[in-house]
């Protein structure tokens, strides 16, 4: 569904993607895994349109991305920011409604309301929760709140990039567990953004590790521990000394 | 090689600067032309309205009722040494009119509500607030930058003829509360001497001092670099060009007027 080829990209003298190549097949939960600063957000981004690549092609359903309509390309999408990054302006349901109150098809105001309540209620959120700004909820709600905007307009792919970065591990785990839950309901793909293992472990059907802005190894996240990919097993493991420098 | 070495560096700051106002223009023109054609966001233009006119209104109010005060003192005090104290009437309200009104009600704007959109815009940038705009099929110049050009094209005119107003009625305190000035004599020659092309030039230059002022902060603000550090340079650089084009439009403003 979503194919990666030849992509490249560079900031100054940085070359950050030096040729990805990666297949994500429809319904695939995919996890990109690397160290920091390997490019992992860059590659979403550059999926997205948010960055061009310099070099090298994206392909969804065999279309070029580049050529596709934009808005109809981002209709498909979802996304859960590592940060959340929630409207302040706008109330917690006006954030997960955003989607549903713009364009020619959009609802009325008390059906997004409705919607944005149900999806609350999905990522275990209150209705009260609703009337609320994102400053006034605590860090794991407002990843919550960056879930239900995600899925609000019920995307065939969801992107998620670092998404229980600065929670604690209880909440981390109650993440991972929603986004599993939620993408096999929905039937969605999804590629997720991580250095966190557990994550890869609760989330993924498939794992591809970057580095050195290139595809380092991928496959099922169950062939991971006995890849025999040194890169890789330095990662999973958490080790020092390995192919892998641990200062960079 | 030495001796080409400040030249070298002049010229490089030169093309920065030239490259700086080439994308600065080419995002003014882009803002222009999101402001003409739809979706518009009339929640967002409504709020920008708000924040931008009648939230400075009362720090415009201020700046103007001591300025005409002062100017007034001024006047008065000038025009003692060649026997022209009655003068202030006149000169007070074709200073605050022409010049002074437009000029600090500009530089006022710039200092409020530019930084106040820089600031914001680059917090959001920052935070990836911009990026998910973009992935909710927004278009962030649609959205943030055209309701706040158009809210500060409309309005800041309005807040022009207010601080002229205020101005002029400051001027009139101080000269008649201190100076002595009869009350309906004073009035009645400002009214008289002002044109309406004095009152239509202030409010010309305040829709473009309006419309500088919102695209300087729309403009650092979505070109921000990361962190705290990048939200700070964007809001001092957008306060300080969109000031130094104020002023320089001002000028250029007052020797077009004056060759019509």
């Amino acid at each position: 569904m979503i194919g990666l080829d030849g992509v490249a990209k560079a900031f100054g003298p940085n070359r950050v993607l030096q040729g990805v190549d990666l297949d994500i097949d429809s319904g695939t939960s995919m996890v990109i895994i690397g160290g920091s600063g390997t490019g992992k957000s860059v590659l979403l981004k550059c999926i997205l349109g948010l960055v061009t690549p310099d070099a090298g092609r994206i392909m969804l359903d065999g279309q070029d991305v580049s050529r596709a309509d934009r808005d109809a390309f981002l209709a498909r999408f979802g996304m859960l920011f590592q940060g959340a990054a929630l409207f302040d302006s706008l109330p917690v349901w006006q954030n997960v409604a955003f989607r549903l109150l713009q364009g020619r098809n959009r609802l009325s105001k008390s059906d997004a309301r409705d919607r944005a309540i149900a999806k609350l209620r999905r990522v275990g959120l209150t209705p009260d929760v609703a009337d609320r700004f994102p400053a006034e909820l605590s860090g794991g709600m407002q990843k919550r709140v960056g879930l239900a905007r995600a899925i609000a307009a019920e995307p065939e792919i969801i992107f998620f990039d670092e998404p229980t970065t600065g929670l604690d591990p209880i909440m981390a785990g109650v993440i991972n567990d929603l986004i599993r839950e939620i993408v096999t309901e929905m039937g969605a793909t999804a590629m997720t953004i991580t250095h966190d293992m557990s994550s890869v472990r609760a989330i993924a059907d498939r794992v591809a590790m970057l580095h050195n802005g290139r595809i380092q190894w991928t496959g099922p996240v169950g062939a991971m521990d006995d890849s025999g990919d040194p890169y890789l097993t330095q990662f999973i493991h958490g080790r020092a000394d390995g192919p892998i420098e641990a200062v960079r | 090689m030495t001796l080409l070495s400040p030249l070298g560096a002049l010229g490089g700051a030169v093309l920065a600067a030239l490259g700086a106002v080439g994308r600065a223009t080419l995002f003014a023109l882009d803002a222009l032309g999101h402001i003409l054609r739809p979706p518009f966001y009339g929640r967002e233009f409504a709020l920008a309205l708000l924040q931008i006119g009648w939230l400075s209104l009362p720090v415009v109010g201020l700046t103007a009722v001591f300025t005409g005060g002062a100017l007034a003192l001024q006047i008065y005090a000038g025009g003692a040494r060649f026997n022209a104290e009655a003068v202030v009437p006149q000169i007070v309200a074709i200073g605050m009119v022409r010049e002074l009104g437009p000029v600090l009600v500009g530089l006022m704007i710039a200092a409020r509500v530019t930084s106040s959109i820089a600031a914001e815009i680059a917090t959001m940038k920052v935070t990836e607030q911009i990026d998910a705009l973009v992935t909710l099929s927004t278009h962030p110049m649609k959205y943030l930058v055209a309701p706040r050009v158009l809210a500060a094209l409309l309005v800041v005119p309005g807040l022009v003829a207010v601080g002229d107003v205020i101005g002029i009625a400051g001027g009139y305190a101080v000269a008649t509360l201190s100076l002595g000035f009869t009350p309906a004599v004073y009035l009645r020659n400002t009214v008289d001497f002002l044109e309406m092309w004095d009152v239509l030039s202030s409010l010309i230059k305040g829709c473009a001092f309006g419309g500088i002022a919102a695209l300087m902060g729309c403009y650092f603000g979505m070109m921000s670099g990361r962190g705290a550090q990048g939200v700070g340079r964007a809001t001092k650089g957008s306060v300080e060009a969109a000031a130094v084009l104020i002023l320089a439009a001002n000028f250029l403003l007052t020797g077009v007027f004056f060759s019509l």
